[in-house]
Order: C-alpha cells, then structure tokens, then sequence
C-alpha cells in the first residue's frame, strides 16, 4: 500500500512539472514605449528587452558563466588577432513567419549594420578602424567576417547582433529568437508570441520556449508596478529599488538581491579649464589630494546602508568586484579617514579656520554639488556627502536640476563645480567605456574633448585604452585594463559612490528563473522560464 | 460657532509660538544625521521618529513650518496685492483698460509657468544659500500666481461700479482714490482675503511639486512642502502615523485659517 502512495505520488508531482513546463502568459512591464523594433538601431531600454526576446543572435552570452554560447552559429573562429571571425550555422533554421535562415541573412544584417547612413550604435561597436567591413559567404551555413583592424571583444559584440532575415516580406519584425511580436498597442502593452519555428529544444527534446506568450505592460511608475507586482497582475520586476524592496519584503513577496551589479554612482569635480568658476576652485578641483581628501572624507558604507538600504557596496573603482574577469583584484577600497584627509589637504596648502577650511589664499571652501532632480537616492547622498564634507571644514550646497539643464550645464556652459550621476554599464567588456576614459571623448566628464591630454595620466590612460582596443590577446587587454583601473584609483577623476544590488522581484509562479546581476536581471534564460499553473 | 473661532484662533496662536521658538523645541538640528537610526519609530529622543537619513522629524517639522508658514502667507499677500491692483485697475476703468488687462490676465494664465521656472532656477547660480533658494522660490511663486486671482477682483469690481450705491457716491462727486478707498476696497475685501487664504496652501503644495523638478527647497532646509513630498511613495508608506503629521498641520493650519476668514467675510 505504502508503494502504492509512493508510485502516486511520483506520478502525480511528474504530472505538475510537466505542466509547469509549458503554456501561460508571462508578464511584465516596460518603462517607456519601444522606439524601435528594427534591432539594429536599438538604443532604449524597452526596444533592448524587446529585441533581446524576439531577436536570434549568433551567440548569447550567459549571464551567469559569462561565457559566449552557441546559438544561431554552433561554433566560430577568430582569427589575425581579431580582424576575422567565421561562423558555422546551423542548418534547417526558420524565421517566425516560415522564412529559411542562412548565411546570406547574417551577410544583410552585417551589410546593414555597418551601414554609416544607418547610424546604429550597435554597428559603431564594431568599428575597429578605417576602412570596410566585409562579410563572405563560404557557404549556406559559413559565413566569415573581416575587420580592417582588430576588434576588442568581437565574440562577445554579436550577443547584441540579431539577424535580419534578407528575404522575409515581414523584415525586422520576422523573429529568429524564442518570440515574435504578435500585437502593439502604442501606449499600453505589447504581446510576444511563442515563435513557432524557434530551434532550440530541452534536454527531453521539448520544443522551447516553454511559455505560450510575454505580454509586456507599458508602466512608466514603479511604485505602480510593485502594486501589481504584489497583485499577481504582473510575475517579475527587473529593477526593483530599494525602498520597494523593502516593502515588497516585508509583505513576504518574493523579492530576491542578486548582489552587486556593473553600475556605478560617482562623483566628479569640473576640470574644464574654460570654465565659468573661479580660478582658485579650479585649482582644487585639479588637485589630486584635494580629491582625494573628499573621497577619503566620504563614508561610503554609510551611502550603501542607509540611501540604499543595505542593498549596495561601497564602490572600489571603475570596474565592479562582480564583473570578476576585469575587475582588477589588486585594488582596495578607498578609506573612510577624516584625520589622513585633513593631512592631504594640508599638504596642499589648506588649514582649518575654526570650523572653515581654507586654501592657501585664505578662500573658504565651498563649492555646489549638482545631480538630477526627482533621484531620491542621488539627492541623499548629495546630502549625507554634505554633511560628511563639513567635518573636514568644508562647505558644500546641493542643487538638484531637471536633466536638460544639467546636460547643458555638462556639456555645453561647463557651468558647475562638482556633480552626482550615474552609469549604467551594459557592457561587461571595459571596451565600452572608451568613450569615457579617452581624453578627446565626449563622455570624459571632468574634462570633455580636449585636443591633447591635460595631464601626465590622462596621457597614460589615452595610450593603454588605445592599446587594449588594438589588441586581440585578452590577457593583455586585462593587464592594460589593471593599469588603467590602477590610475583611476590613485587619480580619482570620478570618486566612485557605490555599486547598486541587482533587485529583482520573481514571483513564486515562475519556474526555472536564475536571476543575474547582469541585464536582463530576470529573464536572460526566457526559453526556459515557465508558469506554475 | 463661537467656540470654534477661539479653537481656530488658538490653534494658530500655538503655530505661531511653535514656529517663533523652534529651536527651542526641537531636540536636535533640522539637518543633524543620526546614521545609526535610520527610519526610526517615535522614542522619547526622536517623538516623530527620523526619517530615511536619520534625521528627527520632529524638528525638520518645526523648522519647516516656519519656513513654509512664513513665506507662504508672504507670497500669497504679494500675490493678493498684484491681483487687487490689475483687477481692481481693470474692473474700475472698465473700457479698454479692463480688456488690455484682461489680455494680460489671459496671458498669464496661458504661459507654461512650469516650464519659465525651471528656466529660471537653471540659470539661478549655484553656490546659493537653502534659505535664499526658498525666499527665490516662493517670490517668483508670489509673483506668477497673481492671474486667476486678479479675474476674480476684477468680476467683483465691475460688479460695484454698477451698483447704486457707487452711482451715488459718484453723483455725490465722489472719483479717484476717494471711492476705490471708501467704496471699492472695502466691499472686495472678503474676496481679496479669501485669494490670500487660498494662495497659502497651493504655494506650500506647489512649492512641493517644484521639489521634485528641482525648484524647490534645497537640502537639508525642510518645509511642508519637503515633508509633503516623502508621502509620494504609496508603496513604500508604512503603516506609521506620525509620517502623516506633516499634512495634518497643513490641513489644521488653514482650517483654522478658514475659520477666522469665514468670520471676517461675515462681518465684511
């Protein structure tokens, strides 16, 4: 009788996860409407999420192993240091609407994206050099691309590539991934349905995704979403913040923290020699142990515990800890030491005046600290940097304004003396940040565009990240790219913050989720994702 | 009804007082962080708790009452006084002046406030104190609120100069300042004095509102509308009472305002 129960027993939980294994309608939402659904121009996070689910890609990288995987191509080569990959296809492959897949459709995508008229920044990646990319056609399932100079990380740069099919009367909208869009309606929601010709199979043989549709809801309000969150009206939230977390947590809904993620929030003083601030502030802001002294005042574990409730770690540099393969392990946190901050800016000629500080020309110092309006948790640290930067004598006014004038006052005036924002860094490869840490980038904040390097460093930096870019050979990309993160420490141009948890909220219902702190958090494995019925 | 005026009348008294001796009542500094109690709940150090920085809100609600219940009432009688002016003007002249105002009034009303204010503390410089960044925000408030009160005055106006005892007094060889003093401002005092009353609130809130784009005022200065905007969070309110506080002085404060206005347009 006992067995009996047993065998029931098995038969009856084999029963439930075969039915957890397939149908339903995922949901979640979107921040923004889509601006595109061609997946070469993707910019916006909502055509990212929607060009991630629908789009077939050579090769995916797993966000957990951070390897690249085999998926339209089953395998691939990189030769002459990087100028050249061929990729094998697989074979028999279908877009969503019956078109055949082949390697003249990887030789269109290619042919579109490299297309300077087309301005897609996926496609700027990829420009290594002057000169054209070229891309041959071997065979139906060979294709081979060439670059007229190395591309650093040119494996990993096709997880953002999803092939066009050349032929389909649908174009982009034809769909090699796991979805395909099958309604949109602008403003609400957009409907994905399962591709019924998608390749990939489980380990049963099962034709994946196991999901019958995503409906993605255009909910601009996070707190709204939680509300539905915690409804059941929607199964998972990407990017949960803290405050929600919180909430979400205590009413024992199921949130999880992923850890540290990629992103950064720093600081940074206004270098621009043009600048509209005073000579002597401009001096500060150039000196290296003045910034240094404000990075050692700052408390950045108070940053993480409190603005952020415990769900970030105190920033290290330009490379978070989690992104383990580039993070140089060598460095340190920055101190948290008010006395060893006094003694570097003594040594710069600053005394303390009763409760002033003051620079050598008897100046107080006091100087504003600019961030975007409407970011709760920019505006605290702002403040809790206030009053940190008091105890060494220091005097700091925090101005929030609305985004455009701060760009302006960024980019184009140069009317500021320090400012708070973030980076979201997509990219795992340091590559990326090129138009950062270059000194002629537009992106180099402290000081943008500048004809030839300002300092000694800046020229190092210049030099290193033209040589990783150059070069094919990861191990030394990694050892230039330790050199870099090694000056950007001891300079501090940026004064990094802290690195922000991954939150997430996956509801109980969904099945197969392994959540990463990398994007996309919740669903990067979406053709194994199930409902639990 | 009489006992409600002395309820009214007291309340505000108190807010006077609280407001006057703030830093004697609170138990620490607005802007003092008390980093190991974060979100508290009320103890006898912190009696309303602290907020997300550990902050006592106790004293960040007393000095923010004196910052908005001061420039609050300061701006709406700015305000009251520009709307009386070019509604009493327009309303007294009639003719073409009631339509040049008018088109001013019409003007003002049209113009996307939100958007020249922004402007405006884009280009405010920097390095200025939270207290002159207020005093910034609730003048230009004061002085762009004026329009929708001024129709109001100048309707009530038009209205006088055809009743029968201004023919009268205009017969009797009253003009001029002479019949806006005796006449005219008397009679339109119970709607220039409920402008006034209702300015005070929609400054505290619109100051609130400007918060979050960046106008409002900058930390770690408190006022109610600061205090009003940690209520934004539907999600993430706990169920703590004393967080609403902020917003039940808003709302006794201006009754009590009320009260005592409802009185005085009585007897005017």
């Amino acid at each position: 009788m006992k067995r009996l129960h047993l065998l029931s027993a098995i038969l009856l939980l084999g029963c439930v996860a075969a039915w957890a294994q397939s149908g339903g309608e995922l949901r979640f939402c979107l921040r923004s409407e889509p601006k595109t659904f061609n997946p070469l121009l993707v910019e916006d996070d909502a055509s990212e999420t929607v060009r991630y689910l629908t789009g077939g890609v050579l090769l995916r990288v797993n966000r957990l192993t951070l390897k690249a995987q085999p998926e339209l191509a089953s395998e691939w080569k990189v030769s002459e240091g990087g100028k050249r990959i061929r990729f094998k296809l697989r074979e028999g492959l279908k877009y969503s609407d019956g078109t055949p897949f082949s390697a003249a459709d990887v030789a269109y995508t290619m042919e579109q994206l490299m297309d300077p008229a087309l301005h897609s920044s996926t496609g700027d990646a990829f420009r290594s050099g002057e000169g054209k990319v070229s891309t041959q056609v071997i065979s139906a399932n060979v294709v081979e691309i060439s670059f007229p100079a190395p591309v650093a990380n040119l494996v990993n740069l096709f997880d953002t590539v999803a092939i066009l099919s050349a032929k389909s009367p649908q174009k982009e909208m034809a769909a090699l991934g796991p979805f395909y869009v099958a309604e949109h309606k602008a403003g609400s929601y957009l409907l994905l349905k399962r591709n019924p010709y998608y390749w990939k199979k489980d380990a049963a043989g099962k034709q994946l995704p196991y999901l019958d549709a995503i409906r993605l809801d255009i909910e601009q309000n996070p707190e709204i979403e939680a509300m539905r969150y915690k409804r059941g009206e929607v199964h998972l939230i990407n990017t949960v913040t803290p405050a929600i977390f919180e909430k979400l947590s205590a009413d024992n809904a199921s949130v999880r923290d992923a850890g540290a993620s990629t992103d950064t929030e720093q600081l940074w003083f206004n270098q621009v020699p043009s600048a509209p601030i005073p000579a002597y502030k401009l001096a500060w802001f150039t000196s290296m142990n003045f910034r240094r002294a404000v990075s050692e005042a700052i408390n950045r574990a108070d940053l993480a515990r409190i603005v952020f409730r415990g769900h970030a770690v105190p920033a290290i540099g330009i490379i978070s800890p989690s992104n383990k393969f580039w993070f140089n392990s060598n460095l340190k946190p920055h101190p948290y030491d008010t006395a060893n901050a006094l003694h570097r800016l003594q040594q710069e000629g600053f005394r303390l005046d009763g409760e002033t500080l003051r620079d050598k020309s008897g100046n107080a110092v006091e100087f504003s600290i600019v961030t975007n309006a409407g970011n709760r948790a920019r505006e605290s640290m702002a403040t809790m940097i206030q009053q940190d930067l008091k105890k060494i004598g220091i005097k700091v006014n925090v101005v929030t304004l609305d985004f455009n004038s701060l760009l302006e006052r960024m980019t184009q005036s140069y009317n500021y003396e320090a400012c708070i924002l973030g980076f979201q860094n997509v990219e795992l490869d340091p590559n990326s940040q090129m138009a950062v840490w270059l000194s002629s980038a537009d992106n180099h904040q402290w000081n943008p565009r500048q004809k030839s390097p300002a300092t000694a460093w800046e020229a190092e930096v210049d030099k290193l990240m033209k040589a990783q870019a150059a070069s094919g050979d990861e191990h030394k990309r990694k050892q230039y790219w330790d050199r870099v993160q090694q000056i950007a420490w001891e300079q501090e141009p940026f004064i990094y913050l802290i690195n922000k948890d991954a939150l997430v909220a996956i509801a109980p219902t969904v099945k197969n989720t392994e959540p990463s702190v990398f994007r996309p958090q919740t669903f990067w494995n979406v053709e194994m994702l199930a409902l639990a019925h | 009804m009489k006992s409600v005026r002395y309820i009214a009348m007291a309340v505000l008294l108190v807010t006077a007082l609280t407001v006057l001796f703030a830093h004697y009542l609170a138990p620490s500094g607005y802007e003092q962080q008390f980093r190991e109690l974060p979100q508290a709940g009320p103890s006898a150090h912190h009696p309303l708790g602290t907020d997300e920085l550990g902050r006592d809100r106790w004293a960040r609600l007393l000095y923010g009452m004196r910052v908005s219940l001061t420039l609050a009432p300061l701006a709406a009688l700015f305000t009251t006084m520009l709307a009386g002016l070019v509604g009493g003007l327009a309303g007294y002249f009639g003719g073409w002046t009631e339509r040049c105002f008018k088109f001013l009034i019409d003007f003002f009303l049209s113009v996307p406030w939100l958007f020249l204010l922004i402007t405006v503390r884009a280009a405010l410089p920097l390095n200025i104190s939270p207290q002159a960044s207020v005093t910034v925000t609730f003048a230009l408030l004061g002085l762009l609120g004026w329009a929708a009160s001024a129709r109001v005055i100048c309707s009530g106006a038009k209205d006088l100069m055809k009743s029968e005892f201004v023919w009268m007094a205009r017969a009797s060889g009253f003009s001029g300042m002479k019949l806006v003093r005796l006449h005219l401002l008397p009679n339109l005092r119970g709607a220039l004095l409920a402008q006034f009353w209702i300015s005070i609130p929609v400054f505290i809130i619109a100051e609130a509102n400007l918060g979050a784009l960046g106008l409002g005022v900058a930390e770690p200065l408190p006022s109610l509308g600061s205090l009003l905007r940690e209520l934004q969070d539907a999600v993430t309110l706990r169920p703590e009472p004393w967080r609403l506080l902020p917003l039940a002085v808003l709302i006794v404060v201006i009754s009590a305002f009320q009260v005592l206005l409802n009185k005085q347009e009585v007897r005017a």
